[in-house]
């Protein structure tokens, strides 16, 4: 690593004049070259489909045809994103991806609740009270998160066919709420580990029971973990498509599914603009929720990372 | 406030009926539905479940079917490179981040945001960049480069290559972010030791720095090995299994098997393959990591 | 002359001035200890000295030659660390090796250079283990060798002994003194913040706060002579004496705090000042006990309040000039609170500080 210094002086008996102070370090040094314009060349590879796609979606569709990709617009028209919500074909109807849109959160916000309702209870309760056969189960749920999903597809359907809510979104919440129950409750029972013994006893010995040391004591101290957990729910199940195109049908899609069928299963033209405002749109929940929580979301990862 | 101490059988209840959902749920699905798939792929069932054995049959024709074949080559294919790759640029990215870099922040950002979106959103993009009319290709050729061919989607050959651009652009945020994580954890002593040592940078990476994060490398390759058998949304999304078969993997041959040519017996045989694969991963690690004994703690 | 030389020395992290104007001169073979509570500044002007960090202003000389913009390694340093830092997956042989080889240093020579360090720290039998498999107390000599084989004339080193418990403390601090013996010529800096290990090893000791250094002597002046009351409170377990008070220079100069007066015939002024506010300051093994202390210059009777026995010595909570002093006994003398004692000191052996400047009077 040659840097600019001066050459050490040769011993003169007095003390040389320079060097003195802080190393002199260009700003533009190879190190840095390299450094940062290693750092820029990847962020293009990563910011160039975002870019791509937003700049796809705002333009018409004789200018897609003409012009290169990379183009920015050279009129801007919001009328593929107004095409792509309210009135793009899947195919099977004609109301664009509106009806997706609010069957993903009608599917969402039920299964993030329930999921991370059932999840922190179970982690509460594998962390702080001990019974037989706790931690056998809790070890079957962790392989179970290792189990690729297509084993337990038609077992699934056809209970849900029994209960009589395969089809609905009843039934996909409530696949999402079993599936996300492995990552979770390690997740919280990780937590709730960490948490010192000690307020537990005294709440116990204070005469608290289960449900209300959990209520009264852990839930006030868990706010970082349940947004984590959150975080990792919403994302994952927004994003879901497997479980959307298994266990419901063309009235309860989620947004997903219905923006594949948008983009790849239209007959005759192609509209990319629609196409590319329509995937815009789908993933915009989960990237919104990625910029606001910032470090919250890289913690989220690291914990439920085992989720596809 | 009641001071008495709750019976034994009784404080033990609120915890066990909290627990009887996980109970259930983990016998059921996880247990209960993995044998059930298991067993049936035993049986000739087509489109309804039927009780009827037949041994190794569907097994057979499986791996008789091109469909499957060329499945588990794409996999393959797939797999290792993805593993290389994003372990290669997942650490090069995370070791310039680890270098006291100013928007360190933002620069994370960026890398990381792709992992937010959905399969299905990142194979449509991708479609449409590697479109040979529009996208890449078609820039590229406009500047001049007449004969530039980059067509991966139309192409069966290459086409698992353009899968694997795009399943890198979404993945390679996440093997950063645990790489990085592993690097903090070293201990800044002894990079001022090496320092001291005289040695260079790279060296220090290679012969200590990379020793040292053994176990983040291993947890790494085990969360992206059981990422990659699940593929499927991506493939979906970005060529539908085209051009023909030529991207078929694992996870579709099961959907398209199950819920499209009413071959239930083929789904099940070739999700118990995808089970198998898994396990030959899984099972080896769990027994390092744990010792052998299930221990959660 | 010197063989390593600080002159004028500034680090400022952005607005935060880390060490102010720092002027240090260690003769060769001499082994400087860096004294200090946390935060003092004394492990980021080791690693100031070792290139590690880089400084806002002044000179760094080793052995004559201007390093101040060189690495690390052409500085002829060797350095060790508070937590070893021992390249986990190599071997000690490997460890002692890695940097030599790096260099480019022929085999024989590395093998000559390993068994001449191994030799001198005692670590033969260990060459071929990792440092997982070692003891704190092998780590830590381990680490040492690996300075030594880089064939420099000054070691560095951070807080080397903290990690260790007391007993196995005790033990390599008596190691590190016969090494220095043993490398006759070898200037070695040592940071820590126990005062013991700074007393018992140091040739001189610099006494760090706030990113300056308040005295540069060796242990004994330190400890008798302390230069303000930060050093003489720093210094010295249990803890100096200190009692507020009036110093009176005119006439016979005289100490007074409540009911309490002392002559300061003996004691030697250093500053010229007249008198005023001040804190007089005793350290509670020089203070007599019991018939002895009736010939002590100064005597009184004081009682009892509180006992600490400690076995070898008894600590003794007591009250002059209406605060808080303590002194030692013996520990087979027996002393019970409530009693009222004889005790008694040579004034000649305080220090005395002014109380607004805090500097020794």
């Amino acid at each position: 690593m040659a840097d600019t210094a001066a050459t050490v002086p040769a011993v003169g008996g007095a003390a040389r004049a320079e060097p003195r102070g802080r190393k002199p370090r260009r700003a533009l040094s190879r190190r840095n070259i390299i450094i940062y314009g290693t750092l820029i060349v990847a962020a293009v590879y990563y910011l160039l489909p975002l870019y791509v796609m937003i700049v796809t979606s705002l333009k018409g569709m004789p200018e897609i045809r003409l012009g290169n990709i990379f183009s920015p617009p050279l009129e801007i028209t919001f009328e593929p994103w107004v095409k792509a919500w309210a009135t793009a074909c899947t195919g099977l109807n004609c109301d664009g991806l509106s009806r997706g849109f609010w069957n993903s959160v009608r599917i969402t916000i039920p299964s993030v609740i329930l999921s991370i309702a059932v999840a922190s209870v179970n982690g509460y309760a594998l962390a702080n009270w001990r019974f037989k056969g706790a931690n056998i189960f809790f070890t079957i749920l962790i392989i179970g998160a290792f189990i690729p999903y297509q084993v337990m597809l038609y077992p699934i359907v056809i209970i849900l066919r029994e209960i009589g809510l395969y089809g609905s979104l009843t039934g996909l919440v409530i696949v999402h709420t079993i599936f996300g129950m492995p990552i979770l409750t390690l997740l919280f029972r990780n937590y709730f580990s960490a948490i010192p013994e000690e307020l537990f006893k005294a709440a116990r010995v204070d005469g608290a029971g289960f449900w209300t040391i959990y209520l009264k004591i852990m839930l006030p101290m868990s706010l970082p973990i349940f947004v984590v957990a959150m975080i990792i729910q919403v994302t994952g199940i927004w994003n879901d498509f497997l479980f959307g195109v298994v266990y419901t049908g063309p009235e309860t899609y989620p947004m997903t599914v219905q923006l594949n069928n948008i983009v790849n299963s239209t007959q005759g033209v192609k509209e990319y603009n629609v196409n590319m405002a329509a995937t815009i749109i789908t993933g915009l929940v989960p990237l919104v929720v990625y910029f606001v929580s910032g470090k919250l979301f890289v913690r989220g990862i690291a914990a439920g990372a085992v989720k596809g | 406030m009641s001071t008495d101490r709750p019976i034994r059988l009784f404080r033990n209840l609120n915890a066990k009926i909290s627990a009887i959902p996980m109970i259930a749920t983990a016998l059921v699905v996880f247990v209960g539905g993995t044998f059930w798939t298991i067993v049936y792929s035993f049986t000739n069932s087509k489109l309804l479940p039927r009780a009827k054995f037949v041994g190794l049959d569907q097994y057979e024709r499986l791996w008789g079917t091109n469909k499957w074949l060329i499945s588990i080559e794409n996999l393959f294919i797939f797999g290792i490179c993805s593993l290389i790759f994003s372990f290669i640029i997942g650490f090069i990215l995370a070791a310039l981040l680890d270098q006291k870099i100013r928007f360190e922040d933002t620069f994370r950002s960026i890398f990381l945001y792709p992992f937010a979106l959905s399969f299905i959103v990142t194979g449509l993009v991708w479609q449409w960049l590697l479109n040979p009319d529009f996208g890449i290709q078609s820039v590229i050729r406009s500047l001049g480069w007449e004969s530039f061919n980059f067509d991966p989607l139309y192409n069966a050959d290459i086409v698992i290559y353009g899968i694997l651009i795009a399943a890198l652009w979404q993945g390679t945020g996440l093997v950063m972010c645990l790489m990085l994580a592993g690097l903090r954890g070293i201990d800044e002593d002894i990079w001022k030791a090496a320092r001291v040592d005289g040695i260079p940078m790279w060296k220090t990476y290679l012969f200590i720095v990379i020793p040292m994060m053994r176990p983040v490398f291993i947890t790494t390759i085990v969360i992206i090995a059981s990422g990659i058998v699940r593929v499927y949304d991506l493939v979906v999304a970005q060529t539908s299994g085209g051009p023909g078969i030529a991207s078929e993997v694992p996870a579709k041959y099961v959907y398209d098997a199950m819920f499209l040519s009413q071959n239930l017996g083929q789904g099940f045989a070739a999700s118990t393959m995808m089970l198998l694969s898994v396990a030959i991963v899984v099972i080896p690690w769990a027994y390092l990591e744990f010792g052998g004994k299930k221990h959660h703690g | 002359m010197a063989s390593v030389s600080i002159k004028n020395l500034f680090l400022s992290f952005g607005e935060v001035k880390v060490l102010q104007d720092l002027n240090l001169d260690i003769a060769e073979g001499e082994f400087l200890v860096l004294l200090g509570s946390s935060g003092c500044g004394k492990s980021t002007l080791l690693n100031c000295i070792a290139g590690l960090l880089d400084i806002t202003d002044g000179q760094i000389f080793i052995n004559e030659n201007n390093v101040t913009w060189e690495e690390p390694k052409d500085r002829g340093i060797g350095m060790v660390f508070q937590s070893y830092a021992l390249y986990p997956q190599m071997t000690v042989a490997g460890n002692l090796s890695f940097g030599l080889k790096n260099a480019g240093v022929a085999r024989a020579e590395i093998e000559k250079r390993i068994k001449r360090a191994a030799e001198i720290l005692h670590i033969e039998p260990l060459l071929e283990r990792k440092p997982a498999q070692l003891s704190g107390g092998q780590r830590q000599r381990v680490a040492i060798g690996r300075a030594l084989v880089r064939d420099v004339d000054v070691f560095l080193f951070d807080e080397p002994l903290s990690n260790l418990d007391a007993k196995l403390r005790a033990e390599l601090r008596v190691e590190i003194k016969r090494l220095h013996q043993q490398l006759a010529g070898t200037t070695m800096i040592y940071v820590t913040h126990d005062q013991i290990e700074a007393l018992t090893l140091a040739d001189r000791i610099a006494i760090m706060r706030d990113g300056a250094i308040q005295q540069l002597s060796d242990p004994h002046t330190i400890y008798n002579k302390p230069v303000n009351k930060y050093v003489a409170g720093f210094i010295g377990s249990p803890s100096i004496n200190f009692l507020e008070g009036d110093v009176t220079r005119e006439g016979a100069p005289r100490f007074a705090a409540g009911d309490m007066t002392v002559s300061l015939e003996q004691y030697e002024f250093e500053s010229d000042s007249s008198g005023g506010r001040a804190v007089f300051g005793i350290r509670p093994e020089h203070v007599a006990f019991g018939d002895p202390a009736k010939q002590s210059p100064y005597t009184c009777e004081v009682p009892v309040e509180v006992v600490e026995p400690m076995g070898s010595d008894t600590l003794v909570w007591t009250r002059l000039g209406g605060q808080e002093f303590r002194f030692r006994v013996d520990g087979q003398i027996t002393v019970s609170a409530g009693q009222t004692v004889r005790i008694g000191f040579d004034p000649a052996r305080a220090s005395i500080f002014d109380s607004q400047t805090e500097l020794r009077l």
